[in-house]
């Protein structure tokens, strides 16, 4: 069918035969030599809207439906307040946490030669791959007051209880993020400019005036979109959450625990509220990280031309 | 992307004991190494040895006796034909987008990524919430799809106890949330983006060169992807695929709010988990089938670090 595109060579010159009938001229001809835009654009763009676009316009159509009175009442009653808060914070600071562990990780696993490194570094991605609720069962039993940790905190003189607390929470959530920062951060680190460092110590400057000043600052936006990942997947995390929280209102209660919750009570329209209200802020999180990379590739792009 | 002399710069990058000047000195280098051993065993490290400690603890007896029992098995089974849904259309959904994608340059191209990337940022609650709103009883197609007045085929119903493609519910009422079909939708919507999101960057750190070769000698495109394309995409298509796959096997939140917890007939792996955990008594039952998915996450991670292995034995031959 599209035997007179296939023969075209895809070099500069712009010398093409005219097509058949029926074929619009596109702006610069030689783009689209490669067959299947269409069928792949097209399954694409309908798998999309069929798995995913219509059952998320379902959540803000639902919505739709409710008065203002009816949504504020869903969505800013005391205890969805207090989830939010307990969401928000414990994300904030899981993502915060592993932002600081993950930088040392990765700088330790590029830079630094011990044995069991590469194990590590495997072991890394583990929260990717292990089910929440895998991870959930086993932190619950760590840290509870007979686990191993949680025996041995709520046994010291700063008395501590980790399991079904909102430090529960923030444990389940920074396992869960682990990996974000991390992987963020590897590649970059792989692909800094050693010559850099050596000239900055050259000209004088100590290890850690060289860290701050020349490797900190190339390693910003990857760190900062590490931490955007990692705090949307916390955000939304249920399965090791769940477990190990407990799930009372207003203490330990996620807002995806208070969503399961309302829909366990077939309350759709409030559960479906307080969703949308998360969706809106995902969709934030994320237009967020697009921008972050797209600084962080413009960054690193002055540094590849330079080299 | 990096060229011969780059890659050569990196090989003489790797730490040398000679780069005094790049160092940090001995005390701070032991002491961050030190740390971050620390803090990976206390996160990483002991859940897994609890897993598999507490799945032993009441015995192997009780270990064992836990693959016995139907329910288990009727567990492993659904698990595995979610997965056995979810994996392929996604996949597929993987190799079109990476195509349609990083092969050309089109308007929207960005806004496109950033949509197939959207099922990471949200909720698996969220995720199951909104089929529920398409196909529960009260949404938009329940009243349909719950109508005896459309014949649906039986054919695509039970088969000698492995449901297929649709449950049928009371009066011949078709099913899907509380329903097989529920579970792999919501499988999907989770595990959506995985085998793309490896394809792409990958696709488009290729180029389209070798395939307008292949087609200047005359190759169709079905020629082109299959002998040329995907034998170049090979192993980043296999990391995709049991990531994807990893992920779908342990899905919770999502195939939570959708199953319905039916024992025996609507409860995957993860979910009898939860309900061996919280019943009284059979927590060790919880743990030891936790150790299947456990050894399926450490399949998942040798497997990486296979193929991140050959990768980088097969790059500099490849440059």
């Amino acid at each position: 069918m599209s035997n007179t595109q296939l023969v075209i060579i895809p070099s500069p010159v712009p010398a093409r035969p005219a097509p058949p009938g029926g074929f619009r001229a596109a702006p610069i001809p030689t783009r689209r030599v490669l067959p299947g835009f269409g069928l792949t654009l097209g399954y694409t763009v309908l798998y999309l809207g069929l798995m995913v676009m219509i059952p998320l316009s379902a959540a803000f159509i639902k919505t739709a439906h409710l008065s203002w009175a009816e949504f504020t009442a869903a969505v800013a009653n005391p205890r969805a307040i207090a989830s939010y808060q307990l969401s928000f914070g414990a994300s904030l600071a899981a993502a915060a946490f592993n932002s600081v562990f993950g930088l040392l990780v990765a700088w330790v696993l590029v830079r630094y030669q011990f044995p069991g490194r590469k194990l590590l570094d495997a072991m890394v991605d583990l929260p990717f791959a292990l089910p929440t609720a895998v991870a959930g069962i086993a932190l619950t039993f760590l840290y509870n007051d007979q686990g191993w940790i949680g025996r041995f905190m709520a046994g010291s003189p700063f008395w501590i209880k980790i399991a079904y607390t909102p430090i529960g929470v923030w444990v389940a959530l920074t396992f869960i993020s682990l990996p974000f920062v991390v992987r963020t951060l590897q590649p970059v680190i792989e692909e800094l400019e050693v010559e850099l460092e050596e000239a900055s110590a050259m000209l004088g400057a100590t290890r850690w005036q060289t860290f701050e000043r020349v490797i900190f600052p190339v390693l910003l936006p990857p760190l900062l979109t590490g931490f955007a990942l990692a705090f949307a997947r916390a955000l939304g995390e249920y399965g090791s959450v769940v477990f190990i929280s407990g799930g009372l209102p207003f203490k330990t209660q996620i807002t995806p625990q208070l969503i399961y919750e309302q829909l366990d009570q077939y309350n759709y329209a409030q559960a479906t509220a307080i969703a949308v209200v998360m969706l809106v802020v995902s969709f934030l999180i994320l237009l967020a990280i697009n921008l972050l990379q797209r600084w962080a590739r413009q960054r690193t792009g002055v540094g590849v031309t330079q080299n | 992307m990096a060229g011969p002399a780059s890659s050569l710069v990196r090989r003489a990058r790797s730490p040398a004991p000679g780069r005094h000047l790049i160092a940090e000195p001995r005390w701070v280098r032991w002491s961050l190494t030190g740390l971050v051993i620390a803090f990976l065993t206390l996160f990483l490290i002991l859940p897994l040895v609890v897993v598999f400690y507490e799945a032993f603890s009441q015995g192997a007896a009780v270990y064992f006796n836990t693959f016995k029992d139907p329910d288990t098995w009727s567990a492993v089974k659904l698990t595995l034909l979610t997965a056995a849904f979810a994996v392929p259309l996604n996949t597929l959904f993987g190799v079109a987008a990476a195509w349609a994608i990083a092969k050309y340059q089109f308007p929207g191209r960005s806004f496109l990524v950033t949509l197939v990337d959207l099922p990471f940022a949200v909720s698996p609650v969220i995720a199951g919430l909104v089929y529920v709103l398409v196909f529960g009883r009260q949404g938009w197609l329940g009243d349909w799809l719950g109508d005896p007045k459309y014949p649906w085929p039986h054919w695509v119903g039970f088969a000698h106890g492995w449901p297929l493609l649709l449950d049928w519910g009371p009066h011949d009422r078709i099913k899907i949330i509380f329903g097989v079909t529920g579970l792999v939708l919501a499988t999907v919507f989770v595990t959506f983006p995985f085998v793309a999101r490896e394809l792409i960057p990958l696709m488009e750190s290729q180029g389209n060169d070798e395939e307008y070769a292949a087609l200047t000698l005359g190759a169709n495109g079905w020629q082109t992807f299959w002998r040329v394309t995907l034998p170049n995409i090979k192993w980043g298509l296999f990391y995709g695929v049991i990531l994807c796959n990893a992920r779908a096997m342990g899905e919770f939140g999502a195939v939570s709010v959708v199953s319905g917890h039916i024992r025996g007939q609507t409860m995957t792996l993860p979910l009898h988990i939860e309900l061996l955990y919280q019943s009284p008594g059979t927590y060790a039952s919880a743990f030891a089938c936790a150790t299947l998915l456990t050894l399926l996450a450490l399949v998942t991670l040798v497997l990486k670090s296979f193929i991140e292995w050959r990768h980088a034995r097969n790059q500099p031959a490849g440059e």
